[in-house]
C-alpha cells in the first residue's frame, strides 16, 4: 500500500492534526511503509474466526446504578483550560 | 550510608525494625536522584517536598505501629498516573501544563499502603515508543552505559531504578513497555493480568491493551507493589473483581515438577547470539532444579507486530482524539476558527511518533478500510489468543527472551519506525491475548544486561513471581548494579 500526499493530507484532516510541508514526505513514507508491514495479515486465514476485541473473555461490561456519584468539581478541572469564562469553555465563534 | 543498595523489601524491614526513619531513606534517595539524574533525565518532575511530607507521616504511622511492609519506601510513578496537584505530563508538549485534579487508582493505593512519592518518570510520548527517545522532555539514559537507550516506554522508571535513584517505580505495559525496559536495565518487570490492576486515571494508550506494573530490583519487591496496587476498582469497568493472593506469601514455591514451556518462534534469526545464549542458559538451569522443558511452537505469534501496529493505533486515535485544545492540554495561539484551534493545538501539542500513530489508526479506521485492517487484525488477535490458550493446557508457563537485543545505542534507529516496532516482538503477545508476564535479568550480552521473558496464563501472577523468586535466589544477576551507581 503506497499512500500519496494527498492521502495522507486527508488522513491528517480526519484526524484534526495539522501536518507541515517538511513533515509531510516524511508521513508519506513512513505510513506507507507501515501499511505495507501490516499488509502480512492478509494471509493469516481467518474465515471462521470471531474477532477479538479485548482479552478478558466472560467479562461483561458492568452496569452501574443510575445514580449521582460524582461531587461538583468543575473549578479543579478547569483550572486546565486553556480559555474559561463563567464556567464555560471558550472556543473561537462557530456561529456567525 | 548505602540505603540505595537493599531492595524495596529490605527497605520496609529496616523501616519496620527502626533501623533508620523513612525521612532518612528519602533523603538519601533525593540526594541520589540530584546527582544522577542530571546526566540520566529519569525524572520529569521531582516532588521533594511532598517525599519529605509523606516520609514524615510514614515514620508517624511507624511509630504507632500501624505500618505494613511498604510504609515509608519511596516509589517514583511514570508520568503517565495522574497525581492530584502535580504536573501529568505524559511525556507530552500536549500536557506540560496539565496538573492533575485527582490521583490515578494505582497512585491511591500505594499511598495509602504508605509509599513516599519521589517524584515522576519520564517516559515516551504517551507511552509510544520502545526507547525513551519520543518524550517531549528528551531522551533517558541507560545508566549502564549512557551513550545507550534504557528501552520504553516506561524508560525513565527503569533508569531511575538501575542506577537505585529510586528503589522501586511504576510502570505501564501496553506492548512490552514495562518488560522491555526491564529486560535492558537489568531490572524485574512485571507486567499483570489485564484487568488486575486499574486503570483509572492512567492517560489511555490502547485501552484494551494497557495495564500498570512494577519496575523492581526483585521479584520480592514486585510482589509487595502489585499486592498493594492490584484489585478491583468500581471507577475502571474492565477492572476484575477477584480477589488479589498475597503474592508475597506464595514467593517460596519451589519450581520443582514446573512444566515450562519454549516459544520456538522466539529464537529465530532476529534474536542476537548472546542474548539468546544467556536465556536459552536460564532455561537449562530451571531444567536442572526439576522444572520440565518442551519446545513449543505458536504458529501465528510472529503476526503480534503487525497486529498490534493495526489494533494499538487504532484505539490510540480513538482516546487521543480528547486532546481538542478545549478543556485541557495545549491550545496554539490565535486559532482562526475551531477547526484551526484542533488541528493547530493538535499539530503542535503531539511529537512526531504519536502523529504517525493516530494518522496510522484514522486509516485503518476508516471508510473502505476497517474490514481489511482492523477487523482483520481483531481476527489475527484471536488466532494469536488461541496459539497462548493452546500451550497453556500443556504447560505452566512459556519462556523466551524479552527483547531481541541488549541495550541499543540513542539515535541508533529513531529513522526507521519499523525497525523500533520489532524491538517488541517477543512482548507484544502477551499484550493481545492479556497475559501476565515478567522479565528477570539472566545474563550480560557485550556487558549489558538481557532479559528472560516468563508468560503464563490470565491471572497466575503467583507463579510467576514465585518463578522469579526461586531464579533470583539461585543467581545474583538482579543484584547487579551499573557502574558509578553502587
Amino acid at each position: 500500500m503506497t499512500l500519496t500526499r494527498r492521502d495522507v493530507e486527508n488522513i491528517a484532516h480526519l484526524a484534526r492534526l495539522e501536518i507541515t510541508e517538511a513533515e509531510l514526505p516524511v508521513y508519506v513514507g513512513s505510513l506507507s511503509a507501515i501499511l505495507a508491514f501490516v499488509e502480512q495479515l492478509s494471509a493469516a486465514p481467518t474465515a471462521d474466526v470471531v474477532p477479538m476485541a479485548h482479552p478478558l473473555e466472560g467479562q461483561n461490561q458492568p452496569l452501574r446504578d443510575d445514580c449521582v456519584t460524582e461531587s461538583d468539581r468543575h473549578e479543579a478541572y478547569q483550572a486546565n483550560a486553556p480559555a474559561v469564562e463563567a464556567a464555560l469553555y471558550l472556543v473561537p465563534k462557530v456561529i456567525e | 550510608m548505602n540505603l540505595h543498595r537493599e531492595t524495596a523489601a529490605e527497605i520496609g524491614r529496616g523501616l519496620a525494625a527502626r533501623r533508620y526513619s523513612s525521612v532518612e531513606v528519602t533523603r538519601h534517595f533525593l540526594a541520589r536522584i540530584e546527582r544522577a539524574n542530571p546526566a540520566l533525565n529519569a525524572f520529569v518532575t521531582v516532588t521533594a517536598e511532598r517525599a519529605l511530607a509523606d516520609a514524615k507521616r510514614a515514620d508517624a504511622r511507624l511509630a504507632r505501629g500501624e505500618g505494613g511492609p511498604l510504609t515509608g519506601v519511596p516509589v517514583a510513578h511514570k508520568d503517565i498516573f495522574c497525581t492530584t496537584g502535580i504536573l501529568t505530563s505524559c511525556g507530552s508538549r500536549m500536557l506540560a501544563n496539565f496538573v492533575a485534579p485527582y490521583d490515578a487508582t494505582v497512585v491511591e493505593r500505594l499511598d495509602a499502603a504508605g509509599m513516599v512519592l519521589l517524584g515522576k518518570t519520564n517516559m515516551d510520548e504517551f507511552a509510544m515508543g520502545s526507547s525513551n527517545e519520543t518524550s517531549f522532555y528528551g531522551p533517558v539514559k541507560n545508566p549502564w552505559d549512557t551513550a545507550c537507550v534504557p528501552g520504553g516506554s516506561s524508560g525513565g522508571s527503569a533508569a531511575a531504578v538501575a542506577s537505585r535513584i529510586a528503589p522501586v517505580a511504576t510502570g505501564t505495559d501496553t506492548g512490552g513497555s514495562i518488560r522491555q525496559p526491564g529486560a535492558l536495565t537489568g531490572l524485574t518487570g512485571f507486567k499483570p493480568t489485564y484487568g488486575r490492576v486499574s486503570r483509572y486515571g492512567m492517560i489511555a494508550f490502547a485501552s484494551s491493551l494497557d495495564q500498570a506494573g512494577v519496575l523492581a530490583q526483585s521479584a520480592e519487591d514486585a510482589a509487595l507493589v502489585l499486592g498493594a496496587m492490584a484489585g478491583h476498582d468500581a471507577r475502571d469497568s474492565t477492572s476484575v473483581a477477584a480477589p488479589v493472593p498475597d503474592y508475597a506469601a506464595g514467593l517460596g514455591k519451589p519450581v520443582k515438577g514446573l512444566k515450562i514451556g519454549i516459544i520456538r518462534e522466539f529464537f529465530g534469526a532476529g534474536l542476537e547470539a548472546e542474548t539468546g545464549a544467556a536465556v536459552r542458559a536460564a532455561i537449562e538451569a530451571f531444567r536442572g532444579e526439576g522444572a520440565t522443558v518442551e519446545e513449543l511452537s505458536l504458529p501465528n505469534l510472529p503476526l503480534s507486530v503487525p497486529t498490534y501496529y493495526v489494533v494499538a493505533p487504532a484505539e490510540c486515535s480513538s482516546n487521543l482524539s480528547r486532546f481538542d485544545g478545549v478543556r485541557f492540554g495545549h491550545r496554539c495561539k490565535d486559532p482562526r476558527d475551531l477547526l484551526d484551534l484542533y488541528r493547530r493545538s493538535r499539530g503542535e501539542g503531539f511529537g512526531a511518533e504519536v502523529k504517525r500513530r493516530i494518522m496510522t489508526g484514522t486509516y485503518v479506521l476508516s471508510a473502505g478500510y476497517y474490514d481489511a485492517y482492523y477487523l482483520k487484525a481483531q481476527k489475527v488477535r484471536s488466532l494469536i489468543n488461541d496459539d497462548f490458550r493452546r500451550a497453556f493446557a500443556k504447560v505452566d508457563v512459556l519462556m523466551g527472551p524479552t527483547a531481541p537485543t541488549p541495550a541499543f545505542a540513542i539515535g541508533a534507529k529513531t529513522d526507521d519506525p519499523i525497525l523500533m516496532y520489532l524491538n517488541d516482538i517477543y512482548t507484544i503477545g502477551a499484550n493481545l491475548a492479556g497475559l501476565p508476564a515478567v522479565s528477570v535479568p539472566c545474563g550480560l550480552a557485550g556487558g549489558l544486561p538481557v532479559g528472560l521473558q516468563v508468560i503464563g496464563p490470565h491471572f497466575a501472577e503467583e507463579r510467576l513471581l514465585a518463578v522469579a523468586h526461586a531464579w533470583q535466589r539461585a543467581t545474583d544477576w538482579h543484584r547487579r548494579m551499573p557502574e558509578g551507581y553502587a
